[in-house]
């Protein structure tokens, strides 16, 4: 006699599961299925395509009504099996309808979780699971505004894509740093979110959704927790599934997250077998269709007296955005014993990352050009060794014994009118035709025929690659020195690239630049976080954790651990307001050491960390600001006490001072800038040692530059002469900008004018009106954004974290 | 020595700490620096430089290693090891996390306390 199969659910994993059944053995069972859809079996991966329009719903079904009478298969469609009685071995639908069994299959996959947010029983809060649901977003988006989708995972994506090709304005929240974080690594995470920023997706990381916003029983919005509000005509909840077990909880078998079967897929019940996403197998549950379609085989298998075994999968990820090629497969953290290879190419758009253990690939990450995919997904299941084809592994299966990567490949890839150099305006097209026309073959013909690279010269790199790239191997480039290990790029081809392609983020730069590790070392992190702080002010985010420990607490770290406080003192002036109150600090704060620096201010060393935010919260009730005694930015402006007292003072050089400093504080530089001003040619401000000084005469300022007394000693050169203060700000301003916008990064001011020529400058700052003003302007938007007192940033609680240990385990160990 | 039984005891949130950066957990005497790497790896180190004690904890994290803010050596976050020519290890501790939540194995450092 036949035996009774009755199967629950009819999703992905059973309707393969029958596949293999009747090829096997067509007659074997009589099969009965329930179904809470109204519908026959489709394919749920499609449902994307659907809801953007490139497919329908008759493209995605996999056994329509023809198939169920074929196989003599009994489905009750919108049938909700409602009970299980293993003493009867007969289910029990919603709707009345029974079934006996001899074998049972649950197969009730899994449920979207609803984070129960305020609201989130709203008309218009959606979930992304069946057909029904993307009818409802269907509906919604003819309606138009805009969408939020909570969740920027696979699914939440593919939602997202499909409501922005309906044209819907789209939103995705993502709770984490970067998107798809658990199948992607940082890198890819970013440049997923470039493109589909690209898309005309608004893409929120780090943001916590609090409730969900309600107008006349509809849903409005949404208010994230750091008060932001949005509003949106639906929400989709897409932020993670949950295995349907309640029924199988119901009838007593055994249930952990998911419903528990053996490698055999049966349940704690021996009649009764579970499949797809609502089981749990050694300790696992499934997202993806591949495993679930290994299970099915293997039910099929034992379902006719087989005893085959499942053994547990390895998943990869693909996803399904039109236009986005991304694969992750494995595990991709790094690791002592694993070694990473990196493969970037910043033209193309495309990374690659394989992560090795032993010579074995156990994770791959994809992005721009995934189509060696499955080829490396292959090696990474089956353990193969990749030692005999290490070298050009990265390069994928088609690759047979590749070149190494050409490091000219990012200036090649430029377009025809990137700005190669900036002090004479001259784009890629013009040096390359001058190169091919007048046959030029040297640095000099083509600085003397296009004047490239003749100026500050920053730009020689870039030209010398051009010469290459144009040439070929007829052309051998000075050596350039790399910033780091990380990258073949000099300090100056970095920064003009970071101009030249727009790349303002620390992962675009990695990525485009075709930086060899996968984040980075501490000596290039600060340096380029340094650049994008300087070339994009305005919309750069500060990378903390790219910056000395210093910088990042504003406060100098000493030998100890401890730190030094170094309020400023405008100009080296203070009062007996501001000494009482650094007095009252100390007694306070218990602080060991108060000194006097070389800098015309005090330091108080040896404050705890913990204690620095209550330090300048007392010091800024007197008015104290950060001495930026840590930066790489403007330290003191050290002045003398001019015409105020000094019988021989000829200008107000105490004034002066003041005013630079409060115009000038907060700006990050390459290195270090110091600066004073004197009140006649005596100099007891020692003006004539300082990055920047100022020595004033009768006849007005005299500006100086270059000069350095720490590791190197050495005097100041002339820059000019300026009539007034107005002048002397805006000539140091646009000196300083040159400066920040051509250093390398810890390069002191006088070995980049070294580097560049005084000459350079001086006809730059003193006869170019036009060159000075542009400096001078931008040095003021820059200002802007950095004036920004971090001491009272941090007492109303900026970086928190920084400042308090995480937990303290004394206390609890005390209890 | 008895092998000690684990005791697992919670010292915060993975959210706790960015990516890249480190917190420090107090212990009596010790203070250990839990990194967070930009793969969300957990690791724990004494909060003690070989070289000259620097607390590690403040440093800039790159891959795997931590460079130290006193005096720039490279260290392992999970050997504690210095790299390069340099030599000496900071001392690791077992860390674990357990959903969003970072663990370290108490026992361990009880034992620890005692010898320190
Ligand atoms: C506090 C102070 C010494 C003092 O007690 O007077 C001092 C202290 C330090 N100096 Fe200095 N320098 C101090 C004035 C100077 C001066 C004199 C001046 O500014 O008029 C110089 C020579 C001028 C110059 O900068 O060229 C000076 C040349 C250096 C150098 C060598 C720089 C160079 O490129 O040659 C370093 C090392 C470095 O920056 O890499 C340095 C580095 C340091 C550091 C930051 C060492 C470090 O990296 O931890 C010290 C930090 C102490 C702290 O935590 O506060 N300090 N240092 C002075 C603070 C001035 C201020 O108020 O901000
Ligand atoms: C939009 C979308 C895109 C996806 N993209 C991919 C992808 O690209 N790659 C990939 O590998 N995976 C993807 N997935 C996941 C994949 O679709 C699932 O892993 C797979 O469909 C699960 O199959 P299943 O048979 O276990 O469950 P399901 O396909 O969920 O089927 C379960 C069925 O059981 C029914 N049911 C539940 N309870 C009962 C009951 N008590 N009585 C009767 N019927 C019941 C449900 O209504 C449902 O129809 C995607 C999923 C979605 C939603
Ligand atoms: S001179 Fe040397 S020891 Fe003295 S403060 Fe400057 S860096 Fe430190
Ligand atoms: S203390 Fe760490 S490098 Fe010196």
């Amino acid at each position: 006699m036949k035996q009774k199969l009755v199967i629950i659910g009819n999703g992905m994993a059973p309707g393969r599961m029958l596949e293999h059944l009747f090829d096997m053995d067509p007659e074997a069972c009589d099969v009965t299925i329930f179904n809470a859809e109204p519908r026959v079996n489709y394919n749920r991966l499609m449902l994307s395509p659907v809801l953007s329009g490139e497919k329908t719903y008759s493209d995605i079904v996999t056994h329509d009504d023809d198939w169920y009478e074929e196989h003599s298969v009994t489905l009750h469609k919108g049938a909700r099996v409602a009970k299980i009685d293993r003493e009867a071995k007969k289910v029990t639908a919603e709707n009345g309808v029974t079934a006996d069994y001899n074998k049972l299959v649950i197969a009730t996959g899994s449920l979207p979780i609803m984070i129960p947010l305020p609201g989130h029983t709203l008309d218009g809060v959606l979930v992304y699971r069946d057909l029904d649901d993307v009818d409802k977003m269907l509906a919604a988006a003819k309606a138009g505004g805009r969408a939020v989708v909570i969740g920027g995972g696979l699914l939440g994506l593919e939602a997202a894509a499909g409501l922005r090709e309906q044209g819907m304005e789209v939103t995705v929240l993502h709770l984490m740093p970067t998107l798809m974080e658990r199948q992607l690594d940082p890198t890819a995470g970013h440049l997923l979110e470039d493109a589909i920023a690209g898309r005309g997706i608004e893409v929120i990381t780090e943001a916590n959704t609090e409730e969900i916003l309600e107008k006349d029983g509809r849903v409005a919005g949404v208010l994230l927790d750091d008060g932001r509000k949005i509003v949106a005509s639906i929400v989709v909840m897409a932020v993670g599934i949950r295995p349907s077990t309640a029924l199988a909880g119901s009838a007593d078998i055994d249930c952990n997250r998911g419903i528990v079967v053996g490698d055999d897929m049966r349940t704690s019940d021996p009649d009764i077998y579970a499949l797809g996403e609502c089981i749990e197998h050694r300790g696992l549950c499934y997202g993806l269709v591949a495993p679930l379609y290994e299970m099915a085989k293997v039910l099929a298998e034992n379902l006719l007296g087989g005893r085959a075994e499942y053994n547990g999968s390895v998943t990869a990820t693909k996803l399904k955005v039109t236009g986005i090629d991304l694969y992750s497969a494995g595990d991709f953290a790094d690791d002592e014993d694993r070694e990473e290879i990196v493969l970037r190419d910043g033209k193309a758009g495309i990374y690659k990352r394989l992560v090795l253990k032993d010579n074995r690939i156990i994770g791959a990450v994809l992005y721009g050009e995934a189509s060696d995919g499955p080829w490396f997904f292959d090696l990474l299941k089956k353990q193969t060794d990749i030692a005999p084809m290490r070298d050009t592994l990265i390069f994928g299966q088609a690759y047979q014994g590749g070149a190494p990567l050409d490091p000219t490949a990012a200036v090649a890839a430029l377009p025809d009118d990137a700005e190669i150099c900036g002090c004479n305006g001259i784009c890629k097209s013009q040096i390359t035709s001058a190169i091919a026309e007048k046959s030029l073959t040297t640095l000099d013909g083509v600085r003397a025929y296009t004047k490239a690279s003749s100026s500050c010269g920053t730009c020689t790199g870039l030209v010398e690659q051009l010469l290459t790239v144009t040439l070929g191997d007829g052309y051998k480039p000075a050596a350039v020195t790399p910033v780091c290990g990380c990258t073949d790029l000099g300090h100056d081809d970095v920064r003009h690239l970071i101009r030249a392609k727009g790349l303002k983020t620390l992962p675009a730069v990695l990525q485009a630049l075709e930086w060899k590790t996968s984040c980075g070392c501490a000596k290039c992190r600060p340096a380029l976080n340094y650049y994008l702080v300087c070339d994009w002010p305005d919309v750069y985010r500060d990378d903390y954790q790219s910056r000395f420990i210093n910088e990042r607490v504003h406060a100098n770290i000493q030998k100890d651990g401890t730190y030094s406080v170094v309020p400023r003192m405008w100009g080296g002036v203070t009062s007996a307001a501001e000494l009482r109150k650094i007095a009252d600090v100390v007694d306070k704060f218990d602080i060991p050491t108060v000194k006097v620096t070389g800098g015309q201010r005090i330091d108080m060393l040896g404050v705890r960390k913990e204690d620095l935010p209550a330090v300048w919260a007392d010091l800024g009730e007197a008015g104290f600001v950060s001495g930026h005694a840590y930066a790489k930015g403007l330290r003191t402006v050290k002045t003398c006490v001019g015409t105020d007292w000094c019988r021989f003072g000829t200008q107000d050089s105490t004034g002066l001072g003041i005013r630079i400093e409060k115009f000038m504080w907060g700006s990050w530089t390459p290195a270090k800038v110091k600066m004073a001003v004197s009140g006649c040619p005596r100099n007891c401000a020692e003006a004539t040692c300082k990055d920047i000084g100022v020595i004033c005469l009768d006849s007005g300022y005299e500006i100086h530059f270059a000069g350095a007394a720490g590791l190197d000693i050495k005097g100041t050169e002339i820059l000019g002469r300026v009539r007034s203060e107005d002048e002397t700000i805006e000539h140091i301003s646009a000196l300083t900008q040159m400066y920040r916008e051509q250093g390398h990064y810890l390069e002191r001011i006088y070995k980049w004018a070294k580097r560049i020529g005084l000459e350079e400058i001086r006809r730059q700052i003193m006869e170019d009106t036009e060159a000075r003003r542009g400096y001078f302007d931008r040095f003021v938007l820059s200002q802007k954004f950095a004036q920004v007192d971090p001491w009272s940033e941090r007492v109303s609680g900026k970086d928190k974290h920084e400042f308090v240990p995480m937990s303290d385990l004394t206390l609890e160990a005390a209890e | 020595m008895n092998a000690m039984p684990e005791n697992w005891v919670r010292v915060g949130r993975l959210s706790d700490i960015p990516r890249r950066g480190a917190r420090r957990v107090q212990s009596g005497a010790i203070t250990i620096a839990i990194f967070r790497t930009a793969e969300d790896r957990i690791l724990a180190l004494e909060d003690k430089c070989p070289h000259k004690q620097g607390p590690l904890s403040q440093g800039i994290i790159h891959g795997d290693c931590v460079t130290c803010p006193l005096h720039n050596w490279v260290i392992s976050l999970e050997t504690g090891q210095a790299q390069g020519p340099d030599e000496g290890a900071a001392m690791s501790f077992p860390v674990r996390l357990e959903g969003d939540d970072i663990q370290i194995d108490f026992n361990f450092q009880s034992d620890l306390r005692k010898t320190a």
